[in-house]
């Protein structure tokens, strides 16, 4: 065991002493000082790691796996710590990541075999090795000198100063074995990620790619212990795939902007920390990462709270308008007035007469050619999803969204002629349609223009 | 057809019935070991802990141990039955920034503010988390990861500038301060009594008082929150309510073991004590009585080993849960392995009678073609049911000598495996029920008839003889089965 420690020992040292040289050139050269070069370099490839392999942690719904492992990770580490007799950053992580794995095997097996559900498998994991964890690091204490312990303490909350070129050269390797395999098995990922039951009647090795995704994550939150902590690697891991998740609907783009982000956030937060003394490396990076999740949720377009808002008003008003110049069409505008509230009805008004679907005021406020073609539109979509909701709600549950698409697109034409007679024959089907449906198009209101009704 | 599918096989009558009878009284043996090891336990621990030098140090530490312990653990038990265990853990680091607020207004460690501020937060993880859910559709873990790593890291870098001069710093926070928690004692009554001891107390009896309080309301959201909600409970309403518990428990813990180590005292009693038990005040029982042994021998362990009390007693508490995996009563790894290998047993045993007989049937009608089989023979072909390893050799082997010992078989001078009178019977009736079963669905499942051997294989297990003279009314006594065998009379 010795032989093996120290062999190794040998080698890291080795090569570590390249990267220092390394190092301190480049810092000569970019006129920085060696340490922050070194810091800044470590967190940010931390960062862009942990944003592509947290993509695949968010979207397979592992969040939380990356905390539990981050907890798990700590006996470990206190164990080799122990066998190896000095702090040893490649065993010591070994260490971290056996404990780790050992932690996700547990909650897996309990899932399995108890009725032990799945949060409070992780909770107890996560507490009672992190507990055991303690423990072994207070048994250190008491049994080796305290310059040693504090090498251990500094993985809880995390430390910059502490890094060497060890330290980076870890991160460098597994950040280049990370980038590898997500480049290399993109397609298998993304397929496992999105639908492994599909992916294993295809016949793809579920459970090997399964495993790899989470050995990655495991990967990720051990090398991370020692800059960000315990207690928050889990957030590194979470934070860049969930802003990323804001902005795209594609994971390609994801993962590269989940990188940057990671990127920026431990940039950022290794400067910041550097700069003001006794702020703990951890949690400022947390937050700044928190900030950037917070604007993602905020001004993202599409996904965002501001974009989803405004879309939530359109569609809104979109109805609205529907249901106004359907009433209109139908000249029973009087009768239903008191079903709508003073405001929406003035609001649907005014967008109707934006939209050209009512004449000026002046004349009437009788609906237009185009009016009368939205009406109709309207009116055929609106009658015949009720049909098929009445009639066939299994197909309605599966088939579409009733309000972006019409019944005449999505379901058999033999059901949609079958639906028109009845509805003809219980007089609920504008007559006007015979003749215009054909010509409506796709424009206006709804969409739509199957010649239904059409013999 | 699919209204026959949904109907219960044997008609209207046994939709009450379970198909395979419960036992009629609960076998309660293993509560009732599981009641005296504990007790002994218990009893040893005190001992234990008596033993070590200032014992007034120690019992209060023991005592400040279990009524925390505890008290997160009655409340624990409704976050496991609710699967929300991690919303304890997202709580317990988030109240942080509520503490160190509280702290900066009043200048103040214990004291209500601090509570309320961390409650507040406690309550404000969960809107958030929600509001997260809701509005940004992000997925729940996730949220929740975003939001309490977030307020934690927040609370840290506040305790880091703000509270330097208390002891608030980062390794209380993470670990507590339940080794020293004892020395700083104030006096009530002429007693000395830790302070942390006041703060705890309250929290246990708050606890309880909210359990009992509102028993029903928790009861019934915890288990069916949909039926709570249609029957006029605010299920939100007591959600909320309970994440305020869980907030003040966890703040008033926090000083004693930490944030992390506060998770292991508010789930691991819980989820051992659901190990144990199907009853809900049963398993706050358990729970207390978790945390108790937790305390103790936490504290024994501590002591002995000069290592933090918090952290072993969330060891003790996880080992105290890996027991309860592997040997709790009802739901222990070993029970359930048990009972399916007796069940294996049994049904290998019941396929060598109905075999027997079926040879004996043979013979009888004249066409002796197979014989009396041998025990130990392989069956003609190897199926799922009679695979030919050496694990189902060795089944088969022992359940023959179990049915020799039960007096179901005998063995003859050569080495012959035979039937008595009550084996006879026994596989008259497995046999009957396999071939009623045939019958019953080639009639109402229109099975291909050699679709029906295989599901009658299994079925005639479970069917007793009383599901077997309901089949047999419902099918009007039928004389033979699909493949024109005749069903032997009960």
């Amino acid at each position: 065991m010795n032989a093996v420690c120290l062999l190794a020992e040998s080698i890291s040292d080795a090569v570590s002493n390249r990267v220092l040289i390394l190092v301190q050139q480049t810092a000569e050269l970019l006129g920085v000082q060696y340490n922050t070069l070194l810091v800044l370099v470590t967190a940010a490839l931390l960062g862009a790691v942990s944003g592509v392999v947290g993509c695949f942690a968010v979207l397979r719904r592992r969040a939380l796996v990356g905390d539990a492992l981050a907890h798990a990770a700590l006996p470990g580490l206190c164990v080799a710590f122990l066998i190896a007799g000095v702090r040893s950053v490649p065993i010591m992580l070994l260490g971290a990541l056996a404990s780790g794995i050992l932690g996700i095997l547990v909650i897996v097996a309990l899932r399995r075999w108890t009725r032990i559900k799945e949060d409070a498998a992780i909770g107890i994991v996560l507490s009672v090795f992190f507990g055991a964890g303690i423990v072994l690091s207070g048994w250190i204490q008491n049994s080796t000198t305290a310059g040693n312990k504090a090498g251990l303490d500094s993985f809880i909350l995390g430390k910059t100063s502490g890094i060497q070129a060890l330290d980076l050269l870890v991160v460098a390797v597994a950040c280049l074995i990370c980038f590898l395999l997500v480049a290399l098995a993109f397609k298998e990922f993304r397929l496992v990620t999105f639908d492994a039951p599909f992916a294993l009647a295809q016949g793809w090795p579920t459970a090997l790619v399964d495993l790899v995704l989470l050995g990655m994550i495991a990967v990720v939150v051990v090398i991370g212990l020692p800059t960000v902590g315990v207690v928050l690697m889990a957030a590194l891991l979470i934070i860049p795939g969930a802003a990323a998740r804001f902005w795209t609907e594609r994971l390609s783009v994801m993962t590269l902007l989940a990188a940057a982000i990671g990127l920026t956030v431990g940039i950022v937060g290794a400067a910041a920390s550097a700069q003001v003394d006794r702020l703990p490396t951890g949690p400022i990076i947390v937050l700044v990462g928190t900030a950037l999740f917070v604007l993602s949720a905020t001004i993202a377009p599409r996904r965002g709270a501001i974009a989803r808002w405004m879309s939530g008003r359109r569609f809104a008003r979109d109805i609205a308008v529907r249901r106004l110049i359907g009433e209109l069409y139908e000249a029973r505008a009087e009768e239903s007035r008191g079903a709508w509230q003073d405001r929406e009805h003035r609001a649907a008004w005014r967008e109707a007469q934006r939209r050209g679907y009512l004449k000026p005021p002046a004349r009437g406020n009788q609906l237009t050619d185009a009016g009368r073609a939205a009406a109709l539109a309207a009116l055929r979509d609106e009658r015949l999803w009720q049909a098929v909701l009445v009639e066939y709600p299994e197909l309605a549950v599966g088939a579409a969204d009733p309000f972006h698409a019409s019944a005449a697109d999505v379901l058999p034409s033999a059901i949609v002629d079958e639906l028109v007679t009845r509805l003809q024959s219980a007089g609920r089907w504008p007559a006007e349609l015979r003749t215009i449906a054909a010509s409506v198009g796709t424009s206006g209101a709804a969409a739509g223009g199957a010649p239904e009704g059409t013999p | 057809m699919n209204a026959q599918l949904l109907q219960s096989p044997l008609g209207d009558a046994p939709l009450e019935k379970p198909m395979v009878p419960l036992p009629a009284r609960r076998d309660i043996r293993g509560d009732v070991v599981l009641g005296v090891v504990v007790a002994v336990l218990l009893a040893l621990g005190v001992v234990l802990v008596a033993r070590f030098p200032s014992p007034h140090l120690s019992w209060w530490t023991v005592a400040l141990a279990a009524t925390c312990s505890s008290a997160c653990g009655l409340v624990g038990c409704y976050l496991v039955l609710r699967k929300m265990s991690l919303l304890g853990d997202a709580i317990s680091h988030a109240v942080l920034p509520g503490i160190a607020l509280a702290f900066f207004f009043t200048g103040e460690i214990t004291g209500v503010p601090i509570f309320l501020g961390a409650m507040a937060l406690g309550v404000l993880t969960t809107l958030l988390t929600q509001t997260l859910r809701d509005y940004g559709n992000v997925p729940e873990d996730t949220g929740m990861g975003v939001v309490y790593t977030a307020l934690f890291a927040a609370g840290v870098i506040m305790v880091q500038f703000g509270a330097r001069q208390v002891d608030l710093d980062p390794g209380c926070v993470l670990y507590g301060l339940l080794d020293f928690a004892a020395l700083n004692t104030t006096t009530i009554w002429g007693v000395d009594v830790p302070r942390s001891m006041l703060t705890l107390g309250i929290a246990l009896a708050l606890t309880v008082a909210f359990i009992v309080a509102f028993w029903k309301e928790l009861k019934i959201t915890s288990f069916d929150a949909g039926l709570a909600t249609a029957m006029g409970y605010r299920a939100m309403l007591v959600h909320y309510l309970l994440m305020a518990v869980v907030a003040g428990v966890t703040v008033a813990s926090f000083e004693a073991v930490g944030s992390i180590l506060v998770v292991a005292m508010l789930i691991v009693p819980g989820a051992t004590a659901h190990l144990l038990t199907d009853r809900l005040g049963w398993m706050l029982a358990w729970s207390v009585v978790v945390s108790v042994l937790s305390a103790l021998y936490g504290y024994a362990l501590s002591r002995w080993l000069n290592v933090s009390v918090a952290g072993m007693m969330a060891v003790v508490a996880g080992a105290q849960f890996a027991l309860a995996v592997f040997l709790a009563p009802r739901h222990g790894l070993l029970v359930k392995w048990a009972s399916s290998v007796r069940l294996a047993l049994r049904i290998v045993g019941e396929d060598i009678v109905a075999r027997l007989y079926r040879g004996e049937e043979a013979n009888a009608a004249g066409a002796n073609v197979t014989g009396p089989l041998a025990a130990d023979e392989a069956p003609p072909q190897s199926d799922v049911h009679h695979p030919a390893t050496a694990w189902a050799r060795l089944r088969r082997a022992w359940a023959t000598s179990r049915l020799i010992d039960t007096g179901l078989a005998r063995r003859t001078a050569d080495g012959q495996l035979l039937l008595t009178a009550a084996g006879r019977q026994a596989g008259r009736s497995i046999v009957r029920a396999h071939r009623l079963w045939e019958s019953y669905l080639e009639r109402h499942f229109e099975l291909p008839l050699d679709h029906v051997h295989e599901p009658a294989e299994r079925m005639e297990h479970y069917l007793g003889p009383e599901l077997q003279t309901q089949l047999a009314e419902q099918l009007a006594e039928p004389a033979e089965d699909p493949h024109g065998r005749s069903i032997p009379p009960s």
